[in-house]
């Protein structure tokens, strides 16, 4: 089984008739050897942690490592019934956050399908469930999107440090919003569509962290991430269909991102990182993280 | 192959795989050497790991994989205070390594009269590199158990080794060789395997005549 596009799995499954995530275990089983029992088994841990840290930190403040960032997700948490989006869309942007404050105050996280970005698929996967989506779906779900996120790996990249933001909030992106027409009973066909609209909606993004650290801007990506995972999952179902197709748009991005000038991938030289509250933001925190020469 | 599994995984402690789950688990290969955690470290770090020792916690990140902790263990974030208690001392210094990847660590450690000397690289997404164990060069990931063997360099030494794992049905991945020095006689074997090995192999190898001395790394188990 010879699989290099998503739109192979989709084929598949509307060919045989059989379900997108039977198609992807059979994919994996072949392809890396681990059974399907194993992969739903460790799949459902995943889900676990991301249950249990959120529940566990959801009205807290964070002491993150570099304190520009930490109590962004307690206030949203505490604003939710006046949230004019609406109370879902607000709820998973304040679980987003939550979980990336957790992350860059060396909390446990799930990097899913990076530590950076790894608001992004709780804040997704933890609403559709307190909204009633059984969470045996929601680990099928997780599967469907981790196989959007090995396609997006293997054609093109998930890192920040080669690729941009674009393919690390924007492939979680794509990744939750194939997972949330999953998990609501959309097709393989929505699914494949609601990916490829997120990630053409975050194509260019870049990769300017404040300082290089984990904090600004990327918590609140993780609120962009999964709103918009949110909004391609509805237009996806209400029948919007992607122009081009997922894995066009998956080489479009890698083909981005190797024109992405080095200032623009991880390394705090461009964006928001040279901003001048950026520069005197670093300027205090340099002092401090001094060590001694050899 | 990647699997799915690494895509929407693993569960760790942020806020970087590649500067926090990376370091850690090198560290975490120096803890399975002594299969203990050593009494006193000096962390080397080199490239972006010296900018990112505490923005990005490389730095508790080291230390608490020198604990033995698990690497989604939510007290990796309180390192420091746990080794105090438990006595184990350790630096940082800043070091320039030449021409390696910028994520590296030399890590230097000793407990009892036993001392280690490791480099590693963190390659990104929490994947690492050993490049380096007591000054032998190698390229091994850690997901593998591995065998770090001192031996005789004489005809037939690495088909002696081989024969004992192999009797055993255990398949080796990776070898690599090198010469100490040609007077000496002495060499040195590094062995990735697909599984772990039981202790009685371990105590058949360690027999062998051409066997000087012998470290058994266990996997870093990177799926859990």
């Amino acid at each position: 089984m010879n699989v290099k596009f998503f739109n192979d799995l989709v084929e598949i499954s509307e060919k045989t008739g059989e379900d997108l995530h039977k198609v992807i275990l059979n994919w994996e089983m072949l392809d890396t050897g681990y059974s399907s029992e194993k992969l739903i088994e460790n799949t459902s841990k995943l889900l676990k942690v991301m249950e249990e840290e959120y529940a566990s930190k959801k009205d807290k403040a964070f002491k993150t490592l570099v304190n520009l960032t930490g109590t962004n997700g307690k206030k949203m948490y505490n604003y939710v019934q006046n949230a004019f989006v609406g109370e879902k869309v607000f709820k998973a942007a304040t679980i987003a956050v939550t979980m990336a404050e957790n992350n860059a105050s060396m909390g446990r996280i799930v990097a899913c399908p990076t530590a950076g970005s790894s608001g992004v698929m709780p804040g997704v996967l933890l609403v559709l469930e307190e909204y009633g989506i059984p969470r045996d779906r929601l680990v099928l779900s997780l599967i469907v999107a981790g196989a959007i996120g090995k396609i997006i790996a293997t054609r093109a990249s998930l890192s920040g440090s080669e690729a941009g933001c674009q393919a690390e909030i924007g492939s979680a992106t794509a990744m939750a919003a194939g997972a949330a027409v999953y998990a609501t009973y959309g097709s393989a066909k929505q699914v494949s569509n609601a990916a490829a609209l997120s990630l053409k909606s975050l194509m260019g993004l870049v990769c300017d962290p404040v300082g290089g650290f984990v904090e600004v801007p990327c918590v609140k990506r993780n609120a962009t991430g999964a709103t918009l995972a949110l909004l391609f999952c509805d237009m996806a179902k209400s029948g919007v269909e992607s122009v081009i197709p997922l894995d066009e748009v998956i080489d479009a991005m890698m083909s981005v991102g190797r024109s992405l000038p080095e200032s623009l991938r991880e390394t705090g030289k461009g964006g928001i990182a040279i901003t001048p509250t950026a520069r005197r933001l670093i300027k205090g925190l340099n002092d401090k993280f001094k060590i001694s020469g050899d | 192959m990647i699997s799915i599994i690494d895509v929407i995984g693993p569960s760790m402690i942020g806020p970087s795989s590649s500067h926090t789950l990376g370091a850690m688990r090198i560290s975490k290969f120096v803890y399975n050497l002594f299969n203990s955690t050593p009494d006193n470290a000096t962390f080397y770090l080199h490239g972006s790991f010296k900018d990112t020792y505490i923005g990005h916690g490389t730095g508790l990140a080291l230390v608490a994989g020198l604990c033995g902790m698990a690497t989604d263990d939510p007290s990796v974030s309180k390192a420091d205070e746990i080794s105090k208690r438990s006595g184990f001392n350790y630096e940082f210094k800043a070091i320039d390594l030449g021409d390696v990847h910028p994520n590296t660590v030399k890590i230097v450690a000793t407990k009892d009269n036993l001392s280690h000397e490791v480099i590693g690289s963190s390659v990104g997404g929490g994947r690492i590199k050993i490049i380096s164990i007591d000054s032998i060069s190698c390229n091994i990931t850690g997901e593998l158990p591995t065998l770090v063997i001192e031996n005789d360099d004489v005809p037939g030494a690495l088909e002696s080794i081989v024969r004992v794992i192999s009797l055993n049905s255990v398949n080796i991945a990776q070898v690599s060789l090198s010469r100490i020095s040609k007077g000496s006689k002495i060499a040195n074997m590094i062995l990735e395997l697909d599984d772990e090995l039981d202790n009685s192999i371990i105590e058949n190898l360690r027999m062998l005549k051409i066997v000087k001395s012998m470290i058994y790394v266990k996997s870093l188990n990177y799926a859990s």
